[in-house]
């Protein structure tokens, strides 16, 4: 994926958020870290371009509650959560970049639910590539890839990597 | 997230032990006060427990009396989800004459991941991680080090001036027997801070000056210039004998006023380990003044030591 196709599935989903919604006073965006967040803000200013009026936005770091801490061979580094508003009777949008097994997901509905109690919890993803490993669906998705085990999708954006695109390649 | 990311910022920490801040690098001190910024986000969230150390147990073993440093750990412990057990030695196999190795074993064979060890004895921490394979945490040993209270030091003070290189920092009254001086002495100049000890002579160790410091004798010189000033504790329950003359006398010549404070830099922060002796190290106009840190001292505290807690027990199995 090019930079010009990210941006249109990111404008796409924010779109369909509106759709879906139609205000933006009790939604709220929430990016996982460090990609996801990324892509909060950014389908954030696209919802305020069509609203005037900008959601509340937010990032999470699932570190502490990931299930395999133990098993990682690489040590996550922790970093700072950012939600600075309150998530109670909010309808909330989780943003990362790629699902894969699920499993981020599931932490970061656990880490959620200790921020308080939403009304709704939505997930919204630049790339599907499949392989769930727990009951866990997007509603909004930026483009499905069909992908192996042996592949990884890897995701840089501008913030973190200097520039957008997607690419898909063989496991080292 | 199973996928590699690049671009992050990627560190991987191997010690399984905290013993002191002369054991780590740069590096390292900076990662762990990067870490604890994550976990300082934690306690202020209305539900303050996270899932980290879910299933881990950790030991405060304390041969000294301390309340504030066992309650923060305690504190840092349960906030990770892990099960904590207090052992004072005052009510242990201790007063019967177990040794430090011994007790040590007798926790590992109880599959204690974290021990959390204050002891009167400088290096014990050292000893008890050579024997164990649990991870060892010095929670203050003798006039040597105590890391985590150092660490909550620069933390404070990067939140405060949002950065420690370059900084100027003092530290003012008993050098000669405190813990917290050396491992802030280690941390500060490897953080690039500059650092100049104040007391009176007698109170000044031989050598200090090895580490890296300046000295010096005369406190409006300490406080000149300086940015920030760590006030140590009058350990006054550690008979210091003819250190100097009277509380008074100590006051007069060495305590933090707001007289004093007015010829610093304006901004000039204030901390101290705690507990105060009010009227002696300073005065409680400054201590509960605008440049005094104390309090948010005490809560980042909470935040350091669950960093601490969560790396070394994070880092074991991976050298396991």
């Amino acid at each position: 994926m090019d930079p010009e196709a990210i941006n249109k599935a990111l404008e796409r989903i924010a779109h369909e958020i509106i759709e879906e919604f139609k205000s933006v006073e009790d939604i709220a965006i929430i990016g996982i870290k460090n990609r996801g967040a990324y892509l909060g803000q950014r389908l954030a200013v696209k919802i305020e371009q069509i609203f005037g009026r900008k959601p509340n936005i937010g990032a999470l770091d699932i570190t502490l509650y990931r299930d395999d801490l133990t098993q990682a061979s690489e040590q996550p580094v922790v970093h700072a959560t950012e939600i600075g508003f309150d998530i109670d009777d909010k309808k909330i949008i989780l943003v990362d970049d790629v699902l894969f097994t699920g499993r981020t997901i599931r932490c970061a509905l656990d880490a959620l639910i200790d921020f308080g109690r939403p009304a709704k919890i939505q997930l919204a993803v630049l790339i599907d590539r499949g392989h769930r490993e727990l009951p866990i669906k997007a509603d909004y998705v930026g483009k499905n890839i069909p992908t192996s085990l042996k592949e990884v999708v890897e995701v840089r954006l501008k913030e973190a990597d200097g520039k957008d695109e997607v690419v898909l390649c063989e496991k080292l | 997230m199973t996928n590699q990311k690049n671009g992050e910022k990627k560190f991987a920490w191997a010690k399984k032990d905290l013993l002191g801040l002369e054991y780590l690098s740069k590096e390292e001190i900076e990662f762990i006060l990067y870490t604890a910024e994550g976990f300082k986000e934690v306690t202020t969230r209305q539900i303050k427990k996270v899932p980290a150390l879910r299933g881990k147990t950790v030991m405060n073993l304390f041969y000294e009396p301390s309340t504030r440093t066992r309650t923060s750990f305690e504190l840092a412990a349960k906030r990770l989800s892990a099960d904590v057990i207090n052992i004072s030695t005052e009510s242990s196999s201790v007063r019967k004459g177990e040794t430090l190795i011994d007790t040590g074993k007798n926790i590992e064979a109880l599959k204690i991941d974290v021990i959390v060890v204050r002891h009167n004895c400088s290096g014990a921490p050292n000893i008890l991680a050579r024997a164990v394979r649990s991870s060892i945490v010095n929670a203050g040993d003798g006039w040597h080090e105590h890391p985590t209270q150092a660490l909550l030091d620069m933390f404070t003070l990067k939140s405060k001036l949002g950065k420690i290189d370059g900084l100027n920092v003092s530290i003012i009254g008993d050098i000669a027997h405190s813990r917290v001086c050396r491992s802030n002495i280690w941390g500060l100049t490897k953080l690039g801070a500059k650092v100049t000890v104040c007391a009176p002579k007698i109170l000044i160790p031989d050598g200090i000056e090895k580490m890296g410091v300046r000295i010096t004798n005369d406190l409006d010189d300490a406080l000149k210039g300086a940015d920030a000033i760590n006030v140590l504790r009058m350990q006054l329950e550690r008979d210091l004998g003819d250190a100097f003359p009277s509380r008074l006398e100590y006051f007069k010549q060495y305590g933090i006023t707001s007289e004093r404070l007015e010829k610093c830099k304006k901004d000039i922060v204030v901390m101290h380990p705690g507990p105060i002796n009010r009227g002696i190290e300073m005065s409680s106009e400054v201590a509960d003044g605008p440049n005094s840190v104390i309090l948010e001292q005490v809560t980042n505290g909470i935040a350091v030591r669950m960093a601490v807690l969560y790396l070394v027990t994070h880092a074991k199995r991976e050298a396991a």
